[in-house]
């Protein structure tokens, strides 16, 4: 039977430099080594819930550093949260860690293999440590790598291969033991449009034989492709949370058009909060450009560009997104989801 | 706790360990057999140092070994694991507490430091031709040494394994280990120190000491050597104190 998972109220405070796949923690030496050592504070988790359903694909959203990793972290008992609580299924994730791992398989953000074993052996190790026997998890190891198309190179160290081998190894590696709840931090980052589409296909197979899935990403089209519901997280916060049609319908008229302009005389704005289909408008002046939702795209484009000639403002830029996820993140934060 | 985890895990390193089998040999013999090879040899033929000297180097050269490899076997997988590679999360992920897992790295260097022991004992006998008279009139004794003698090594490998960066490795090497071997008692017992009174007492906080000193006792008890009480009571303390700080500083780097 498929299971949930909830978090509530988790919040996270580092007080020393978090994991490279939460925030980038560079070798060597702390620069400036006299005086007091500065405090470190980094709040991840700003009372981050989470409710995802069982037998579901959900999906945070969210640009680099917005919390997603370490919400992965708190939820697979790596991360201790500063406060808060998490549950999969009935197991409080803190005081019942070692159930926990039973129910979960994790794909990190970079792959965390062991180096010193073939890809057969990466397979039949992690099995044995979930105390799967030594038939079944030979069975299913040859199964895996067949599916994951890796079986020519099944039985030979891991020093050769390349970033996607190593990314479809870690998946299969998460699915050696059946785990009810599989988390996969960013599973497509680096990853080829071809081995995209067989992880997102793999993905999808796993999630009809009944598995949780909770995916990160900050590519939008994967969590269009894959997600029954997103919840777009920015600064350790949820922002927004629904289907991904839903998010898309919510943002205003659902079209974006971006245009950069040399100067923004008074009234210019207001006239073009008057164009038919627009909804909203708003200026972010520091940039030099002014965001125009509205329920259609191109059909602006003439009346626009009649407004900035009348005003004697000249157009540098002007760029037309469709109803996205981008633009819904775009709406909430006013900032890219690449920045 | 989860036997069926922790000895897959233990599996894992032998299998690995025996993969590697080559190198580990080469890394763990061939510095300790410089050694003998040098002291035990060389200079006892030349006559610099007297034929008696070999019996004495020999204790002192299997803690050396034991010491290396228990320490080098924990300590290295364990920075780039933690640091670079990342490794270690798979098993901290398995369904077991993971102090387990610290545990089981340290058992799986505990045998590596007395298969090096094991090793050790017979090519550094051969190394070193006629002459060498060891004892082993007490062989529960000896045992008992050698399990806590391996768990320091372990242990102390765990401490630094958990501890020292990435980019510290060499120092460690260096600043670490190296004292530890040359103010270890191992290339002359503690006895020969009476001359320099105040290193005498400092040395006495390296646990090392203990190691070559306890293998003195037992395999050549006809020179001088510490207490047999003080160096039980010692090697205990020495491994309870490094198990548990390792064992602290390993939840403190697993869990973020």
């Amino acid at each position: 039977m498929a299971i949930g998972i909830t978090a509530k109220d988790l919040r996270k405070t580092y007080t020393s430099p978090p994991p490279t796949a939460a925030g980038g923690r560079g070798f060597g030496a702390r620069a400036g080594r006299r005086g007091p050592k500065p405090k470190y504070e980094v709040r991840a988790l700003d009372s981050l819930s989470l409710e995802v359903a069982a037998g579901e694909i959900f999906g945070l959203l969210g640009p680099n550093g917005a919390g997603k990793s370490t919400t992965v972290g708190v939820l697979t008992t790596r991360v201790r949260p500063t406060s808060g609580q998490a549950w999969i299924g009935s197991h409080d994730v803190w005081r019942e860690s070692v159930a926990v791992k039973r129910l979960i398989g994790v794909v990190p953000q970079r792959p965390n293999l062991d180096l010193a074993l073939t890809a057969r052996e990466v397979l039949t190790f992690h099995g044995a440590y979930f105390g799967v026997s030594a038939a079944e998890r030979t069975r299913r190891a040859q199964d895996l790598l067949e599916r994951f198309q890796l079986t020519d190179r099944a039985d030979q160290l891991l020093l050769g291969f390349s970033g996607g081998m190593l990314q479809r190894l870690s998946i299969a590696r998460a699915m050696m033991h059946e785990p009810k709840v599989l988390f996969l931090d960013e599973p497509s980052a680096g990853l080829d449009p071809q081995t995209r589409l067989l992880l997102w296909d793999l993905v999808r197979r796993d999630n009809e034989r009944g598995t949780t899935i909770l995916l990160t990403t900050h590519n939008m089209e994967e969590a269009d492709a894959l997600c029954s519901r997103v919840a777009i997280v920015d600064h350790g916060r949820l922002i927004a949370l629904g289907t991904p049609q839903e998010l898309k319908r919510s943002v205003p008229g659902g079209f974006l058009v971006r245009v950069h302009l040399d100067a923004f005389p008074s009234g210019l704005l207001d006239r073009f909060e008057k164009i038919a289909g627009v909804t909203e408008v708003r200026a972010a002046a520091g940039e030099g450009s002014v965001d125009l939702y509205a329920d259609r795209g191109g059909a602006l484009v003439p009346e626009i560009a009649r407004l900035a000639s009348e005003a004697s403002v000249e157009i540098r830029d002007m760029r037309i997104s469709e109803p996205s996820l981008e633009n819904l993140f775009l709406h909430h934060t006013g900032r890219s989801l690449r920045d | 706790m989860n036997w069926k985890t922790f000895l897959a895990m233990l599996h894992r390193d032998a299998h690995v360990a025996r993969r590697n089998f080559v190198t580990l040999l080469l890394q763990t013999l061939f510095q300790p057999m410089l050694l003998v090879f040098v002291f035990g040899r060389v200079m006892t033929s030349s006559g610099l140092i007297t034929p008696a000297y070999k019996s004495m180097l020999l204790p002192g050269i299997i803690a050396i070994a034991m010491l290396l490899s228990g320490v080098w076997s924990v300590a290295m997988p364990l920075v780039s694991e933690f640091q670079f590679t990342k490794e270690i999360e798979d098993r901290l992920l398995a369904p077991m507490e993971i102090e387990w897992v610290a545990v089981e790295k340290v058992v799986a260097g505990m045998l590596q430091a007395i298969a090096a022991g094991a090793v050790v004992i017979p090519t550094a006998w051969l190394v070193m031709g006629r002459g060498v008279e060891l004892s082993f009139a007490s062989p529960l004794e000896f045992a008992g040494l050698v399990i806590l003698v391996s768990c320091l090594a372990a242990s102390v490998g765990l401490v630094l394994g958990t501890t020292v960066g990435q980019g510290q490795i060499g120092l460690m090497f260096s600043l670490v280990i190296a004292p530890m071997i040359f103010f270890g008692c191992a290339y002359y017992p503690w006895s020969a120190l009476e001359t320099f009174p105040i290193l005498q007492k400092v040395v006495l906080v390296n646990p090392m000491v203990y190691a070559s000193e306890g293998f003195r006792s037992t395999l050549v008890p006809r020179f001088p050597h510490l207490p047999k009480g003080g160096i039980w009571a010692a090697l205990l303390f020495f491994d309870v104190f490094f198990l548990s700080f390792g064992l602290r500083q390993f939840r403190r780097k697993a869990i973020l």
